[in-house]
């Protein structure tokens, strides 16, 4: 009797470890967030977290199409900053988000955003030019050309990316090199480090898990 | 009997020279590939890729051996001086600019060429930075 008491708990005990296991991975929340109250379904009122989300946007891609945050609507998708006569870290940042693109390349709940911080050179035309010996170009990448103002703003204080104009700097400009992962409501989940290999495999990993949250 | 000697002797130092002379250029030739190795990862590998694979029609590959020994005495000017020209790599044309790399000294470019010259497939032997210098007066 008291041996199959123990067996018993031994059983339970292994199924309790097992299922926390499986305890699924969830990405986390970046940037600001603030509690609110708002109305459920039935009208009632309850708090909840608010994050930071990306605000609608409006550029030119590199068809010269006005193209808005609308084209990201229902879409997790991985941004970033660059221009196309860089010769440091974005080349690099490009050749690693390409194994990205290519892994994700049938999935069309996936999308790519690189925005131009060179508004003086850096043309719609120009774009497509890089896009095009690239070997991305489509409506699944999108490289936007937008003022000084707008880019630089929403890379700063959206995106937390810091981007600048530097005279001392080899290209004229300077950034950082991260590949932000956007989730279909348009909160930061994720920023990986574009000019290491490890962290892109990281990016790799962590889309499935983001586009898992939204199949339940 | 002397004779003998003298000779054998003349003949062992000569042996010893020219011996030594090689290794010489070995020793050479692997400080100029381990140098070369570092200043390729810090100026050239973002765009040219780790393996000289280059980066689809951006930036041209470096393994293109027979581009690399018809233009050897202009390499050393493409790497300090950039390219502004269009370039037929493996059969494939390269339009985009290369920029220039004024901060490197002479003996930096001869380290870097020897080490491209000498990788990702290619075998192109050690060029002393003599050469390099005499290279780059000639630039265009």
């Amino acid at each position: 009797m008291n041996k199959v008491t123990i067996y018993l708990a031994i059983l339970l005990l292994a199924v309790s470890v097992f299922t926390a296991c499986k305890q699924e991975r969830k990405l986390p929340f970046y940037g600001e967030r603030h509690a609110e109250t708002v109305k459920d379904a039935a009208g009632v009122e309850k708090i909840d977290t608010v994050y930071q989300t990306i605000p609608a946007w409006s550029f030119l891609n590199q068809d010269s199409v006005i193209t808005t945050n609308k084209a990201t609507d229902g879409k997790v998708y991985v941004a970033d900053f660059f221009f196309t006569s860089c010769t440091t870290i974005c080349p690099t940042m490009h050749r690693n988000l390409m194994t990205v693109y290519n892994d994700f390349i049938t999935n069309p709940d996936v999308m790519f955003v690189s925005h131009t911080i060179d508004f003086k050179y850096d043309k719609p035309h120009v774009l497509k030019k890089y896009a095009q010996k690239l070997g991305v170009d489509g409506p699944k990448w999108l490289f936007l050309y937008g003022t000084k103002d707008s880019v630089y703003t929403l890379a700063e204080k959206n995106y937390l990316v810091a981007v600048g104009e530097d005279s001392t700097a080899k290209d004229g400009y300077i950034h950082q090199g991260y590949l932000v992962l956007i989730d279909k409501d348009r909160r930061i989940r994720g920023a990986y480090d574009g000019t290491k290999a490890d962290q892109v495999e990281q990016l790799k990993k962590d889309i499935p898990v983001l586009l898992a949250e939204y199949k339940k | 009997m002397r004779k003998y000697i003298i000779n054998a002797l003349l003949f062992i130092s000569l042996v010893a020279i020219i011996v030594s002379c090689q290794n010489q250029e070995t020793i050479d030739l692997q400080n100029y590939m381990s140098n070369g190795k570092d200043i390729y990862k810090a100026k050239c590998q973002n765009c040219h890729g780790e393996n000289g694979e280059g980066l689809r029609q951006l930036a041209p590959p470096l393994t293109d051996s027979v581009f690399l020994k018809v233009n050897k005495s202009r390499l050393a000017c493409f790497i300090k001086n950039g390219a502004n020209e269009s370039l037929v790599v493996n059969g494939k044309e390269y339009k985009e600019k290369m920029p220039a790399f004024p901060e490197l000294a002479d003996i930096d470019v001869a380290q870097v060429m020897v080490y491209i010259t000498n990788s990702f497939g290619n075998k192109q032997g050690f060029v002393p930075y003599s050469q390099v210098s005499k290279d780059l007066e000639n630039c265009k």
